[in-house]
C-alpha cells in the first residue's frame, strides 16, 4: 500500500491520529517514510565512499571534510544557509509543477534570466527609488521574468498537448543564452574589463541578519516553502493540482479547466525559478557576470524526488544538499577531486532512489507512487 | 510438423480418460491469501477435473480474481497447496503456470490490436530467432476447428468483433498445449451472439477434455456450462455444486441454492434482478410529463478521432422524469453522444439545449450548474481519481465549492461527513472515506460515482452503461436508483447501455443508435425486442 508516500504528498488527511501509536501502525508509516527518503541517500554515500576508495583517497577524511567546512565551521555554516534560500525557492517551483505532472526541466534558464535583469537593473534603480521599492520591483521582475519564460511550453503542453520536457529544455537554453546576451550587451558595465554588469553596492543588498552574512532571503524562501505546503494540503487549489497530475482525464471529466491550470502551474513554477534568480543576485552578488551559471536546478529533482513533493520535507533535504555542495567545494580541492564530485554523489542518490522504489514495489506487489508517476509522464497506464 | 504433433497428443491425453480421471487436474488446497486489511482467500480448497466446466461464481470483490491469480502465478499463497495433476506444485510466476499447463484468459483483452491474428500467436510462443509462420498457421487451424470458429489468421486483431478476439485469447491461451483453461468473466464484453458462440466453443473444450474454470458473476450462465459450481462469498468457500448434484435437481432449485450461498440472509435482494420487469407504468405517465424538454439535441454532429464512429446529425427531446434508453451494438457513436451532452466533446453542428437554453459552448463545470450528471462508463480512467480518497473523489466535481471549500480552504470535517453519508447511504464497501478510491471493488466504485453525481438536485442524468461489470446486488440497487429518481424526484434519464434487458426494464422510449446516427426511437411496449434487435444492426 502506498499510504505513507500518499500522507507524504499532501493528499490524505489522516492527522487527527496520533501518529506516534505504534498500535494503529502510523508510527511504522511514519518511519517507513523516513527510511524511504534516508536509506537512498546513505546509499549514494556508501557507494560513493567505494568510489574514492577506488580512487585512491580516504572516504572517511572526505566526508569528514564536507561536515566540517560545511557545517562546524561558522564561516560554511552562514555559506550553507545563503545557499540554501535560492534552492528552496527552485525546489517550491518544482514542486507547484510536478504536483500537476508538469515537468519544467527549464529552471536554469528561468532563474538566469531573472538574475541577469535584477542585476542589470539593480544598479540603474537603486540611485532612484527608495530601497524597499527597489527591492518590490526587482522581485516583482525576476518573478514575471521566470513566468514569463515558461509561458511558450506552458502553452504548447496545455493547447497542443506538446511535451513539456523537450520545449522547457530548448527555452532553458534560449534563458541561458539571452541573459548572457543581456550582459553582453546592454547591461555590459562600462567600468570593468570582464562582461558583466555594474555593481550594486554591497550596503544596499538584502539585509542581513544581524552579526552574521546570512540574508534574509532564507526566510523569503521558508515563507513560500510554507505556503506551497499549505496550498498543496489545504487548499481546493492543491487538489486541482493533485488531480491534474494524477489522473487529467478525471479533472477534464470533473470540470476543472485543465489549460488554464497547466498554463497557471506553469508559470507559478516559472516565477519561483525567476525569484530564487532575483534573490540570489540580490542576497549574495550584487552584479552578474556573463556565462555564470551555478546550475541549481537539476540537482534539485532528485531532492524533490526524495521529499515525496512535500515542501516540508524539502527543508532539511535542501540543508543536507547545501552542506554537500558548500562542504564538499572545499573537501573536493583537499581531495584533489574536481568539483563535479560531488554531483557523482547526487546522481548515485538518484539511482539508489528508484532502486528503493523498485524493491518496495516488489515487495508490495505493487507500483509505489514515483514509479507510477514516471508511467504517467510517459503516458503508460499503471495497473491500478 | 512439431506443433500439430503436439495438438494431437494432447489430443490423445486427454481422451485417454483412465489414467487421469482418478485424479483431479488442479487442486487448490486451504488457500490464503491476505492482503492489507483485506482477507481476500479464507481457506479456500478446490478441484478442477478435465472434461469438466467448473464455475466459479462470486460478487465482485468475494476473492475469485485473487483466487485465480495465485493460481495463475501473479500472487504467492500465505498458506496453502497447489496440486497439478496430484503433483504439488509452487507457481512463482505467469510463465510457469503456463508451463504447468494453464491458460488464462483475462476479462480485458490482452492482443495487440495493430498485429494479425496470427502475428498476435507467435508473439508468445516463439523460441529461437526465425518465426516459423507456417507451422504457426497450420497450427492455428487445428485450434480453430478444434473450437468450432473460423476466423482468418491474416486479419488484423484490431478488425475483429469481440467476440472473436477473445476466441483469438482462447486460442492464445491454449497455444503452449495447455491443459486447463481459466475464463476471467469471458461474457463481461460480449454481445447476445458473442455469448451464444462462446458457449458452444466452451463446449468443443469440454469434449476435447480441457478442464475448465469459469468465472462469472451471472447465474444464468453458470447454469447453462457449469458442471460443477463453486460459490464464494466474503473470501470464503460458501459452497459447492457437485456434478450428481446439478444434474439430478432442477435448475430453479439449484438456482435457489445458489442464491442462498451468493447472499444469505440478502437473498431476496437477488431474486429481482434475474427476472426483467418490463416498466410499464412508463405510457401511463405520458400524459404527466410536462410538455417543456429538459434536454433537447437538435441535429446534434460530432467528429470522431481516428477510429471512432462520432455522432451524425443526432436529435431527440427528454423531458423530466422520463428515462430514454439509447441501445446499440458498442462502438456506434454512444460514448461520443453522452460525450458532446456532457460537454468534453466539442459538437460540430448542430445545438444542445438544456431546459431550453442552447448550451453547446457552455463549460462541463457550468452544465453541471445546470443539473447536468454524467454517469461515464469509464470508471477508472476518468471517473476517479484512484490514488485520492474516498471522501476526495466523493467531491470531486465540487472542488473548491461552497461548504466543501471556503475561500480555497479545504473544508475537512464537511468533507468528511458529506462523503461518510453517502458511503453509508449508498453501501460502500469498505466504509472508509480514507482508502484510496482505486482501492475499491468495480461495483464499490460505480456507487462512488452515482453518490458523487447524484448528489444535490440533478436534473437530467447521462448513464453510460450503469452496471457494466457489476455484481447482482449493485446491479439491483443501480437500476432501482435510476427508477426512482426518474419516478420521485423527476430526473430524466438518458440510459445508455448494451444490456438489452436493462433498457427493456428502466426505458420509456428507446433510441437505437447504428454507425453514428439515431436509427429509430421507439416506444417501450411488449414485443418490440424484434424492432429494436433490427435498428441495432441497420435495419429499418
Amino acid at each position: 500500500m502506498t499510504e505513507t508516500a500518499e500522507s507524504n504528498m499532501g493528499l490524505s488527511d489522516n492527522s487527527t491520529k496520533n501518529i506516534f501509536n505504534p498500535t494503529d501502525g502510523a508510527f511504522l508509516k511514519v518511519w517507513n517514510s523516513m527510511l524511504e527518503s534516508i536509506a537512498p541517500l546513505l546509499l549514494a554515500l556508501i557507494a560513493g565512499g567505494l568510489l574514492l576508495l577506488v580512487l585512491g583517497r580516504n572516504p572517511v577524511t572526505f566526508y569528514g571534510n564536507i561536515i566540517k567546512s560545511g557545517l562546524l565551521n561558522k564561516h560554511g555554516l552562514q555559506d550553507t544557509i545563503i545557499r540554501m534560500a535560492p534552492l528552496l525557492l527552485m525546489a517550491a517551483g518544482l514542486i507547484v509543477a510536478f504536483q500537476a505532472s508538469i515537468w519544467n526541466i527549464g529552471g536554469d534558464g528561468q532563474f538566469l534570466l531573472a538574475a541577469a535583469l535584477t542585476a542589470g537593473f539593480g544598479p540603474m534603480f537603486m540611485p532612484v527609488l527608495p530601497m524597499w521599492a527597489c527591492f518590490v520591483t526587482l522581485f516583482l521582475i525576476g518573478m514575471v521574468a521566470g513566468a514569463l519564460s515558461t509561458i511558450v511550453p506552458a502553452i504548447l503542453k496545455a493547447k497542443y498537448e506538446i511535451n513539456e520536457i523537450i520545449s522547457s529544455l530548448m527555452m532553458s537554453f534560449i534563458g541561458i543564452n539571452f541573459a548572457n546576451l543581456l550582459i553582453k550587451g546592454p547591461f555590459r558595465s562600462t567600468k570593468t574589463l570582464v562582461p558583466q554588469t555594474d555593481v550594486v553596492p554591497f550596503t544596499k543588498l538584502l539585509p542581513s541578519i544581524p552579526l552574521t552574512r546570512i540574508h534574509i532571503g532564507i526566510f523569503i524562501a521558508l515563507i513560500f516553502i510554507l505556503v506551497v505546503y499549505y496550498v498543496m494540503k489545504n487548499t481546493s487549489l492543491g487538489l486541482k493540482l493533485a488531480l491534474l497530475g494524477q489522473n487529467p482525464r478525471a479533472a477534464l471529466h470533473a470540470g476543472l479547466n485543465n489549460q488554464r491550470l497547466i498554463i497557471g502551474a506553469f508559470m507559478v513554477s516559472g516565477a519561483f525559478m525567476g525569484l530564487a534568480g532575483t534573490v540570489e543576485i540580490l542576497g549574495v552578488w550584487g552584479y552578474m557576470r556573463a556565462d555564470w551559471n551555478p546550475n541549481f536546478g537539476l540537482p534539485l529533482f532528485a531532492l524533490v524526488f526524495l521529499a515525496r513533493l512535500n515542501a516540508l520535507a524539502t527543508i532539511p533535504l535542501v540543508g543536507f544538499y547545501a552542506v554537500l555542495s558548500i562542504g564538499g567545494h572545499s573537501a573536493a580541492r583537499v581531495a584533489d577531486l574536481p568539483d563535479d564530485f560531488i554531483l557523482i554523489i547526487v546522481g548515485l542518490v538518484l539511482l539508489f532512489m528508484a532502486l528503493t522504489e523498485y524493491i518496495q514495489e516488489y515487495r508490495a506487489g505493487k507500483s509505489g507512487k514515483l514509479l507510477n508517476f514516471f508511467r504517467s509522464l510517459k503516458g503508460i497506464k499503471t495497473n491500478e | 510438423m512439431m506443433n500439430e504433433q503436439k495438438v494431437e497428443d494432447q489430443g490423445a491425453s486427454r481422451n485417454d480418460d483412465s489414467s487421469t480421471a482418478m485424479i483431479p487436474a488442479v487442486e487448490l488446497i486451504n488457500i490464503t491469501k491476505s492482503f492489507p486489511g483485506v482477507l481476500a482467500n479464507d481457506n479456500i480448497s478446490l478441484s478442477v477435473w478435465s472434461g469438466e466446466v467448473h464455475c466459479l461464481l462470486g460478487e465482485n470483490g468475494a476473492g475469485k480474481s485473487t483466487l485465480m491469480q495465485v493460481l495463475s502465478g501473479m500472487y504467492q499463497p500465505d498458506s496453502g497447496m497447489i496440486r497439478v495433476n496430484g503433483r504439488e506444485v509452487r507457481i512463482n510466476s505467469p510463465g510457469e503456470a503456463l508451463e504447468l499447463g494453464m491458460g488464462m484468459v483475462y476479462q480485458h483483452p490482452t492482443l495487440v490490436p495493430v498485429f494479425s491474428v496470427i502475428e498476435n500467436l507467435l508473439l508468445g510462443s516463439q523460441k529461437g530467432i526465425t518465426l516459423d509462420r507456417q507451422g504457426a498457421l497450420n497450427r492455428f487451424e487445428e485450434y480453430a476447428s478444434l473450437l468450432g470458429v473460423e476466423i482468418d489468421p491474416e486479419s488484423l486483431v484490431g478488425s475483429l468483433a469481440l467476440g472473436q478476439q477473445q476466441q483469438v485469447e482462447i486460442i492464445k491461451a491454449l497455444w503452449k498445449g495447455s491443459s486447463v483453461l481459466i475464463l476471467d468473466e469471458p461474457t463481461s464484453m460480449l454481445t447476445p451472439q458473442g455469448i451464444e458462440e462462446l458457449k458452444e466453443v466452451v463446449a468443443q473444450l469440454k469434449k476435447s477434455g480441457l478442464a475448465i474454470i469459469f468465472i462469472s458473476h451471472k447465474l444464468q450462465e453458470t447454469l447453462d456450462m457449469g458442471d460443477r459450481i463453486s460459490v464464494l462469498r466474503r473470501g470464503k468457500l460458501a459452497g459447492s455444486i457437485e456434478p450428481a448434484v446439478f444434474s439430478s435437481t432442477a435448475n430453479s432449485e439449484i438456482q435457489s441454492m445458489i442464491i442462498e450461498m451468493m447472499f444469505g440472509e440478502e437473498t431476496d435482494i437477488a431474486e429481482s434482478v434475474i427476472k426483467v420487469e418490463r416498466q410499464t407504468t412508463g405510457r401511463s405517465r405520458e400524459s404527466d410529463l410536462p410538455e417543456q424538454p429538459v434536454l433537447e439535441l437538435k441535429n446534434v454532429t460530432v467528429k470522431g478521432k481516428l477510429d471512432e464512429v462520432g455522432v451524425k446529425g443526432a436529435s431527440f427531446s427528454l423531458r423530466a422524469g422520463e428515462v430514454l434508453g439509447v441501445a446499440g451494438v458498442d462502438g456506434n457513436g454512444q460514448r461520443e453522444l453522452a460525450e458532446a451532452i456532457a460537454g468534453q466533446r466539442r459538437i460540430t453542428a448542430g445545438d444542445i439545449l438544456l431546459n431550453g437554453v442552447v448550451v453547446s459552448d457552455v463549460s462541463i463545470a457550468n452544465r453541471q450548474h445546470m443539473g447536468l450528471r454524467y454517469i461515464t462508463d469509464d470508471r477508472l480512467g476518468e471517473g476517479i481519481c484512484a490514488s485520492l480518497s474516498v471522501s476526495k473523489n466523493m467531491l470531486l466535481k465540487r472542488i473548491g465549492q461552497r461548504p466543501f471549500w471556503n475561500w480555497g480552504r479545504t473544508n475537512e470535517a464537511t468533507i468528511r461527513k458529506t462523503a461518510e453519508g453517502l458511503v453509508k447511504e449508498y453501501d460502500v464497501r469498505p466504509p472508509d472515506v480514507d482508502i484510496r478510491c482505486g482501492g475499491l471493488s468495480g461495483g464499490n466504485i460505480q456507487k462512488v460515482l452515482l453518490a458523487r453525481e447524484l448528489l444535490f438536485d440533478p436534473k437530467i442524468a447521462v448513464y453510460s452503461k450503469p452496471t457494466h461489470g457489476l455484481d447482482f446486488k449493485t446491479t439491483v440497487i443501480v437500476r432501482e436508483k435510476i427508477k426512482s429518481l426518474a419516478r420521485e424526484k423527476g430526473v430524466a434519464g438518458l440510459l445508455i447501455s448494451t444490456d438489452l434487458d436493462e433498457i427493456f426494464d428502466l426505458s420509456d422510449r428507446i433510441a437505437v443508435m447504428y454507425q453514428g446516427q439515431i436509427a429509430g426511437i421507439v416506444e417501450n411496449q411488449e414485443g418490440i425486442e424484434k424492432k429494436v434487435g433490427e435498428l441495432m444492426v441497420g435495419g429499418t
